[in-house]
């Protein structure tokens, strides 16, 4: 439970950058709100964000952001083995389905397995609603670039792909090189899509 | 324009979780599957690390966010806190725009 706390305090400052990021990106601190509750996938946010932010389409952005969000499925087929839920409480159990309550859940005592899951993401979930509209509030009042936004979100990507790159480094380099070679030749938004390409060697390869 | 990207976007990343949540465990039993669902990520937001910092519209540029980039890989090499690594960047940022 103290570890769900701390973790759910640091994700919350995390939150406030979304907000901030949001609101450089055209949205107002509603959107942003909304985006927190309605979304609720840390990646998957800034993903939506930066590619409307940057001229991308409608239809690229949900298509990115929901591709990120492909994993919290896996997350809850791995969960379900070991929490059993029914009826409403379900359908809270899928929003709250992150990489954090995830990870917590997992690396939990079996005993605890529940009690990690449940509180990491409720904690999670309200402190990162509450500072997505602190961050949102104070962005509307400062001028972005001045103060360095665009590059925090280029740094916020890096630091959501670090912990993955042990595992996961040639894909990454792979969808890096794909994604630079397709900056120029499609509309902003679909490089990040083509880069997806880079997982298909692993797939193929057994 | 905003707001149906933010509905999609959330009918969708809901749908994931809630597909979860829903299917039989055994899909588990498909590796390639797995395989996607870990390593798709990692392709995703290596190359949203490079639209965001190179990317000006359909031409790739140099200027202060590839600063940004350079220190936080450097706290992110330290093992600083994200909010560390995210204020770090900005102010790196920040600054060569000041100069």
């Amino acid at each position: 439970m103290r570890r769900s706390l701390s973790l759910g305090v640091a994700v919350g400052l995390y939150g406030a950058s979304f907000g901030a990021a949001a609101v450089v990106a055209g949205f107002s601190v509603v959107q942003a709100c909304a985006v927190s509750l309605l979304v609720f996938t840390g990646a998957s946010q800034f993903a939506l964000v930066s590619v409307l932010g940057a001229g991308g389409s409608v239809a690229a952005g949900v298509a990115s952001a929901v591709l990120l969000g492909g994993r919290n499925g896996l997350y809850a087929v791995i969960l379900k083995e070991r929490i059993p839920v029914r009826g409403w409480r379900r359908v809270v159990a899928a929003q709250i389905t992150i990489d954090e309550s995830t990870a917590i859940a997992t690396t939990s005592p079996p005993a605890w397995t529940h009690v990690g899951f449940w509180w990491t993401g409720l904690t999670v979930y309200v402190v990162w609603n509450l500072s997505t509209l602190v961050g949102a509030a104070s962005a509307s009042a400062v001028d972005p670039a001045a103060v360095g936004l665009d590059g925090a979100v280029g740094a916020a990507f890096l630091g959501l792909l670090w912990p993955r790159l042990r595992e996961a480094w040639p894909v990454a380099v792979g969808g890096a090189v794909l994604a630079l070679a397709a900056v120029p030749l499609t509309p902003p938004g679909v490089p990040v899509l083509v880069a997806g390409l880079a997982v298909l060697p692993a797939l193929v390869r057994r | 324009m905003i707001w149906s990207a933010v509905l999609l976007t959330a009918a969708g990343c809901f749908g994931f979780k809630a597909a979860g949540w829903a299917v039989p465990s055994t899909v588990l039993d498909r590796p390639a599957l797995r395989k996607a669902a870990t390593l798709l990520p990692a392709a995703l937001l290596a190359a949203l690390v490079i639209t965001q910092v190179f990317a000006h519209g359909r031409s790739l540029t140099l200027d202060a966010r590839v600063v940004s980039l350079g220190v936080g890989a450097l706290c992110l090499w330290r093992r600083l806190p994200f909010l560390v690594v995210v204020l770090a960047a900005a102010g790196a940022a920040a600054a060569v725009r000041a100069l």
